[in-house]
């Protein structure tokens, strides 16, 4: 709201005409690109009706919570990862290993252990589970800078979608965990969409505010100064290492909170839903959005899932298509990025 | 002033001995070399003589193979990021300010590790007293300040930590004539007003020897000379090592 309402304040004094007011707006990109996508979303929502809304909503909700964990990582910190993926599957598969219904998986072909946990007791865990490897990866990781940094997160990510589909007796593989649960709070079960979906944007708001404070302390400063100098905060007395080791387990474990949220919302998972690419496109938002900008992750997501969801309503475009064409238009729309403005939508610094 | 359990006159660091190696290449050749409390001590030479390196060795950012660096006496063996917490700050060469922080933000990150508020505020505006401009512009970025300012910021930087030693790497380096001036003028000032020990390495020799107390000339990884500016001077110890003879 900041970008938008500020240069009008701003310009209040001298504003008389609406030329005055174009002026004022015309060179401000980032105006642009808020009002666009914000105007896209409410036209979408009046287009398609409320309940297609609800969905798209959830999705971007938690597209938009993996952005702002990566975000912290690839944007404040400077350190590009390509693996995160991999701890939204962590937190995924352990909603749905603790919360899975065990009767239901009886009925399968291969036995699968369950705990029939409820929603919020496996959450914690999903979260905790997430740091916990990001604690044992990331002290591997942090012996590794730049392109060899993106090239052993790119190997965690596929390590990890290997143990999703290969860990049968944990994950049951390519089968797919089913009838995963959904919040209980009392009595009170959140099987609405609409429900859900306002339990996911209050996580959201959670998580927005979380990043809000670790970027503004001196801690965020911090992560600042190591993404613009590694070696030079050595010398004014911090361990550059651990610093990047915290912001890499806290990132990791907001990944996995928005990884149990999306298994409960879906209510059934698989490994195809880990896999690299969706890595890559988590990436793709947070470029576009713009680095080291929370708001700006927003933006991101909601920008890709609009542009996701939006394609399945091209008269020309046969349903088949819809997945490969969304890569192709997110490719292209990247590749433009980068050469008429590489620092994203809203975003401060280059890539 | 004398500091705690040192006599007058005593080295407050000193590098002993000490040899540089990276790799095959001998960066520095058994060099010694030392700084009293409250002098300022220049170390120069040509391209590639090693001077950067003997920073370096002192702050355990070089692959020092023997010798030893003692400070108050005593052998400093502390990690690189305790060093400034033991007073002594290290001003790193090409000013490596954050550009995408404020100037306050950048000044404390100088001092970060402090916990005491007061003291950082009070170190904040003795700082901010010494450099004018940087009070001048304490809410704008780094990157919009010109390269003289940032040197400026550098060295404020350095000051936040209060250190009893400023170790200065070409504080000078890619800067205009009119402020290089300027910045040995603040060097001096420096070490007048605060009586901050100095080991600057630099190279432009003409400024620097009217400032320093002493100097060394290192000539590929070894001290070829040392002594007064006034000594240096009188010599052709610079001709030969910049020239060639």
């Amino acid at each position: 709201m900041r970008i938008i309402l500020k240069p009008i304040v701003n310009s209040l004094n001298f504003i008389r005409t609406p030329r005055d007011l174009w002026r004022a707006w015309r060179g401000n990109i980032q105006l642009w690109a808020n009002l666009f996508v914000i105007g896209w979303a409410v036209v979408f929502m009046l287009w398609q009706g409320a309940g297609f809304a609800v969905t798209v909503g959830t999705v971007f909700a938690i597209w938009a919570m993996l952005a702002v964990s990566l975000n912290l990582v690839v944007g404040f910190t400077g350190l590009l990862s390509v693996g995160h993926i991999g701890f939204f599957g962590i937190g995924a598969y352990s909603m749905a290993v603790l919360s899975s219904n065990p009767e239901y998986e009886q009925l399968r072909t291969e036995a699968l252990t369950t705990f029939a946990w409820p929603f919020f007791a496996a959450l914690p865990v999903c979260v905790l589970l997430s740091g916990v490897v990001a604690l044992a990866v990331g002290v591997v990781f942090n012996r590794f800078r730049d392109d060899i940094y993106v090239l052993v997160s790119f190997g965690f990510a596929i390590i990890a979608f290997n143990v999703f589909l290969n860990a049968r007796s944990l994950t049951r593989g390519a089968f797919g965990i089913h009838e995963i649960a959904r919040p209980q709070i009392g009595g009170w079960t959140l099987n609405g969409e609409l429900q859900f979906l306002l339990f996911v944007l209050a996580i959201l708001a959670v998580v927005m505010l979380i990043a809000w404070i670790i970027v503004t302390s001196s801690f965020g400063r911090v992560l600042t100064a190591i993404r613009e100098d590694e070696d030079a905060i050595e010398v004014f007395g911090y361990q550059a290492t651990q610093y990047k080791l915290a912001i890499w387990v806290i990132s990791a474990m907001i990944a996995g909170l928005a990884g149990g949220l999306f298994a409960s919302w879906t209510s059934f998972i698989d490994p195809f839903s880990f896999i690299l690419l969706e890595s890559i496109l988590l990436v793709s938002i947070v470029i576009l959005g713009g680095l080291a900008t929370i708001w700006g992750s927003l933006l991101g997501a909601m920008a890709f899932v609009l542009l996701e969801e939006g394609m399945r309503f091209l008269p020309f475009l046969p349903a088949e298509y819809i997945g490969q064409a969304r890569q192709v238009v997110l490719g292209i729309l990247l590749v433009l990025l980068m050469l008429f403005r590489p620092q994203g939508l809203v975003g401060k610094y280059k890539l | 002033m004398t500091v705690q359990g040192m006599e007058d006159g005593a080295e407050l660091l000193s590098l002993v001995d000490i040899s540089v190696h990276y790799d095959a290449v001998v960066a520095l050749d058994s060099v010694s070399l030392g700084v009293r409390k409250g002098e300022m001590v220049a170390v120069m030479g040509p391209n590639g003589a090693g001077k950067s390196t003997v920073l370096k060795a002192v702050m355990g950012l070089a692959p020092v193979v023997e010798g030893e660096v003692f400070w108050r006496q005593m052998p400093l063996e502390a990690a690189t990021h305790e060093i400034v917490k033991q007073g002594i700050s290290f001003v790193p060469q090409g000013r490596r300010v954050f550009t995408h922080l404020t100037v306050e933000e950048n000044l404390e990150m100088g001092c970060l590790y402090l916990k005491d508020r007061a003291e950082k505020v009070r170190r904040l505006d003795s700082v901010m007293e010494l450099f004018p401009i940087l009070h001048e512009k304490r809410g704008d970025l780094a990157s919009q300040m010109s390269g003289g300012q940032q040197q400026m910021l550098a060295l404020g930087r350095g000051l936040m930590a209060a250190p009893e030693v400023l170790l200065l790497d070409e504080p000078t380096l890619g800067l205009a004539p009119i402020i290089v001036s300027e910045v040995f003028q603040k060097v001096a000032e420096i070490s007048d007003r605060l009586s901050t020990t100095i080991l600057v390495v630099e190279h432009n020799i003409k400024g620097v020897l009217d400032i320093v107390d002493k100097a060394y000339v290192l000539d590929k990884g070894r001290v070829v000379h040392s002594g007064t500016p006034q000594s240096i001077r009188e010599t052709d110890i610079l001709t030969q090592v910049f020239l060639g003879s």
